[in-house]
């Protein structure tokens, strides 16, 4: 007799801890591959599934296995002409012709005879690549400790009120103390008939001056039915209390200088700088919104579009820039309800004092109300000086600033892992903040 | 009024169900194959592939080369190269079977026919399997494997289990015997092991003896001749979970899991023809003989056909394709022909199976299915009308020669060479290097000595070395392997440091 069971429905996911396990054992290597596809691809598809590959001979379960030497014998099938005493050429992938060849002989053979040529090929899912993209990278703790958690009052659910808004009225709960009222309070009637009916069947009459118990029971019936079914001491509310949590909103400010020195090539370097710190935000925050202020002369908010394409001609000065991100911050985005980010790609072309006040309004005005600031210098192949306002930007020494020079595009990437990977220790931070690292 | 049991190409349960009633109707009654009882599950393709990844198993104990199998199945489906079996069959009592929601009704019964009767009767009577394998308690062993090593993860770390189970698997192979009776073990015994030894541990563990100055006499008392063994032994992870010095309890437990689950799989290699080919004959024969009940119509018995053809097809060496012998293919020629010897001899059939040739068909079937296995199947029952049929014809590759010769064709005086010779392919000496550990070094330096005994002149693939690391690694000391010619010679030996 045969049992028949649906399986459809069952967990279709069990090989998931297999492939975790897969996953971290080569997680070098996919680390690498996912490096690698950040600086081939377009940042917009980067994020996304990748396919990565690992060499066979990595990942190869070594087993004891006949080398191809000495004498076999084979048999093969379609022979039409062949006699006995023939000679033919060896043929190619002889050993292909073994029976049992695919139960009997892991991947692992292929790499003996020097057919591995194939890489190992497979698709890491969004989830996984992110995880490996931003694997160990964190905001410094450092920073949470010196500036603490931003909190933020939300309303959340804490338990019953006896009074409140009619829109809250816990239903459930109102009429759940209503019955027990009713129960406590009907229980001595309750009671009390319950007596009657028992002593009524013997003794009929009661002559000491109390009622007689025809008319007891009227009453406390008529008592019971008296009971409210529902009464104000009932009536509960769900309570909503304020309560400090941590922030989930983010506010990202980019700062470019669109002057005409930012070519087509810099301002890509930017974009995918930004980019990279958008999607590493978004990680962390539930809620991320963009300021985008391009500046030559003079700065201006923009939308995205004209931020990275629309060409402005003029000199270049930073100040204004930050000035006006100091006013955005302060009219849309307290700095005590958002953590608010700063990253400013620039080349670096700023003349006269204009560094050193831009240097000055960084420390005095701004830091105080950022979360974290980067400024990455964008540049050459050949770029290799440090610009006046690298110069400047150089002696500020504070934990959440960060900057580096970025060239190609490879070196996005590694640069992003620098500014943001985990520090251990306040002094290591400080000499990193303040070394140049062209 | 129509015998049809069903019809269309759409599968529900009371369809799959009636299929079920009436193959198993002509299997076991009409037939009189013996059957575990049938537990069949439909799942979906996701599901088979996790099925293949756990090596077919319905539960498997958790490792990165499971996952490494799955990419590579999942891949290979997603792109076409290949597709998913329609069904797999576990060898266990009660014999579940997955089936494929995507298969057609006439697929689905197909693949009744084929599992849940062919591999389940071929599970039940052939004598590798009843020898090695317990149907009965795999599935509750299996459980407890994948529990104890998941414990293991947790206690002892995911980097000391992965290092551990690589090791072992590098030597599954060489974890089988074949000699000797495996007893069966239920999910009990195996925890009431486990629990003994942990119980040992703790009523040995004395912190006296630890005060006690070692005493070095004692040692130097047993005899040098330890360091050869009585007889080779061939299992090596046996050997390894018995007598390596260094293992601790839950060590020998691992190694001791994978040596089981290599243990179980041990038939299913050495009786892939006969066990494809016995499947693939029943389910062309039930289905037939349905057809000529007029229970099924001409569609379902053409899709049948169809699907039976494809997988018997056998391409020539110099066809596009040609991936070798086709087990399928094979079996089924082989069993077919046995059937055919047995109602409707020749003259040469006469000659060559004077024992079968006129005798009762379902009783040569049944002996053949139950004694057997690839090797020796071949070896008695491949016939020269096969041998003409297929074109075999024997080479014979020499690597110090720039050509291969053809040694035998389909002719009088080559049948038996190319019967030989082909069956000989199935050996598992054939396969797999012989290699077995001849001395262990228990007085001295506890060196473990392995050898390698090469099958006419073949070395060992490139990767050796990193077996025998894996072997050192779970010895924890000096293993020597050293590789002799099968016709005595000079031999050399090479080691690996633990």
């Amino acid at each position: 007799m045969s049992t028949f069971i649906d399986r459809r429905q069952n967990d279709r996911k069990k090989h998931l801890d297999n492939r975790e396990r897969f996953l971290r054992r080569y997680r070098r290597h996919i680390r690498r591959a996912v490096t690698d596809l950040i600086e081939e691809r377009s940042i917009a598809d980067v994020v996304g599934q990748g396919e990565v590959s690992i060499p066979r001979r990595d990942i190869a379960e070594p087993a004891w296995r006949h080398a191809s030497d000495g004498a076999r014998d084979l048999v093969l099938p379609g022979n039409r002409e062949f006699m006995p005493g023939d000679r033919l050429a060896r043929p190619r992938g002889a050993s292909d012709g073994e029976p049992g060849d695919e139960a009997a002989n892991g991947p692992g053979d292929g790499s003996g005879d020097g057919d591995g040529a194939d890489d190992f090929t497979f698709t890491l899912s969004r989830e996984e690549f992110l995880s490996i993209f931003f694997d160990d990278l964190e905001l410094p703790d450092l920073l949470r400790n010196d500036t603490g958690d931003l909190l933020e009052p939300r309303v959340e659910r804490a338990g019953y009120a006896s009074d409140g808004p009619q829109t809250s009225l816990a239903v459930l709960r109102t009429m759940r103390q209503a019955l027990a009222r009713r129960i406590a309070l009907g229980a001595p009637l309750r009671r009390r008939l319950a007596e009657l009916d028992e002593n009524g069947r013997d003794e009929n009459g009661d002559d000491d001056g109390h009622a007689s118990p025809d008319e007891e029971r009227r009453q406390l019936e008529r008592r019971l039915r008296a009971l409210p079914w529902l009464d104000e001491v009932d009536l509960r509310y769900r309570r909503l209390a304020s309560v400090p949590r941590p922030t989930s909103r983010a506010v990202m400010m980019c700062l470019m200088d669109v002057s005409a020195s930012m070519d087509r090539h810099r301002k890509d370097l930017a974009k995918r700088f930004y980019t990279l710190l958008h999607l590493f935000l978004s990680r962390r925050y539930e809620r991320v919104e963009l300021v985008f202020i391009r500046h030559t002369d003079d700065a201006e908010e923009c939308d995205e579009q004209r931020f990275f394409h629309d060409r402005r001609t003029g000199g270049t000065t930073v100040l204004p820039a930050l000035q006006l991100a100091s006013s955005v911050i302060e009219q849309r985005y307290p700095s005590d309800s958002w953590n608010v980010y700063l990253a400013q790609a620039s080349d670096g072309d700023a003349f006269g004092v204009d560094p050193q006040r831009s240097r000055h309004w960084l420390i005095d005005s701004l830091l105080p109300q950022l979360r974290y600031a980067a400024y990455v210098e964008v540049g050459g192949l050949d770029y290799r000086q440090p610009s006046a306002l690298a110069r400047a930007y150089a002696r500020i020494d504070a934990p959440h600033f960060q900057m580096a020079q970025i060239g190609h595009r490879r070196d996005i990437y590694p640069v992003f892992r620098r500014l943001f990977e985990r520090r251990e220790t306040a002094a290591g931070q400080r000499r990193d903040t303040r070394a140049w690292t062209p | 009024m129509s015998r049809l049991i069903a019809s269309g190409s759409e599968w529900s349960f009371d369809s799959i169900a009636a299929f079920d009633r009436e193959i198993g109707r002509l299997a076991v009654d009409e037939y009189g194959l013996d059957c575990y009882p049938n537990q069949i599950e439909i799942i979906a393709s996701e599901q088979m592939l996790d099925a293949y990844a756990s090596t077919g198993l319905p539960v498997s104990y958790r490792h990165w080369s499971f996952g490494k199998a799955f990419i590579a199945h999942e891949q290979a489906y997603r792109r076409g190269a290949s597709g998913l079996a329609y069904e797999i069959v576990i060898n266990s009592d009660p014999c579940i079977a997955y089936l494929m929601e995507q298969n057609t009704l006439p697929m689905q019964a197909l693949v009744i026919a084929h599992a849940c009767y062919g591999h389940n009767s071929f599970f039940k009577g052939n004598y590798l399997f009843r020898q090695w394998t317990d149907a009965s308690a795999i599935v509750d062993y299996t459980v407890f494997a994948r529990d104890y090593v998941a414990r293991c993860e947790e206690r002892h770390g995911m980097d000391a289990v992965e290092t551990l189970l690589d090791a072992c698997h590098a030597l599954k192979d060489h974890g089988v015997s074949r000699y000797r009776r495996a007893r069966p073990l239920s999910e009990a015994a195996s925890l009431r092991r486990e629990q003994d030894r942990a119980e040992h541990e703790r009523l040995r563990h004395d912190d006296l003896w630890r005060t006690l100055p070692d005493s070095d006499d004692g040692v130097a008392a047993s005899p040098t001749s330890d360091a050869v063994l009585d007889e080779p032994e061939e299992n090596l992870l046996y050997f390894i979970e018995k007598h390596a010095p260094g293992l601790a309890t839950w060590e020998r437990e691992l190694v001791r899991i994978v040596r089981r689950h290599a243990q179980y799989f041990y038939p299913q290699g050495q009786t892939q023809v006969m066990n494809e080919g016995w499947a693939t004959f029943w389910h062309y024969t039930l289905l037939n003989r349905l057809y000529d009940e007029g229970r099924v119509d001409d569609g379902f018995m053409l899709e049948v056909l169809a699907s039976h053809t494809n997988v018997i097809t056998q391409r020539g060496f110099d066809e596009p394709g040609f991936g070798g012998i086709n087990p399928y293919a094979l079996g089924f020629a082989m069993f077919t022909d046995i059937k055919r010897i047995c109602e409707a001899p020749t003259e040469e059939d006469r000659e060559w199976f004077p024992d079968i040739a006129g005798g009762d068909w379902r009783a040569t079937l049944d002996t053949a299915m139950r004694q057997y296995k690839d090797e020796s199947f071949i070896g008695q029952f491949l016939s020269p009308r096969l041998i003409r049929e297929f074109g075999l014809f024997a080479l014979e590759d020499d690597s110090d020669e720039d050509s291969v010769e053809v040694i035998a064709i389909h002719n009088d005086e080559g049948y038996r060479q190319v019967r030989r010779r082909l069956a000989h392919q199935y050996d598992r000496d054939a396969l797999l290097p012989d290699i077995q550990v001849t001395g262990y070094d228990r007085a001295g330096d506890r060196t473990l000595t392995l050898r390698h005994r090469r099958h006419r002149g073949r070395s060992l693939a490139s990767g050796a070395d990193e077996v025998l690391r894996h072997a050192g690694r779970l010895w924890g000391y000096k293993v020597r392997l050293e590789s002799i010619d099968d016709v005595p010679g000079e031999s050399d030996g090479r080691s690996a440091e633990a």
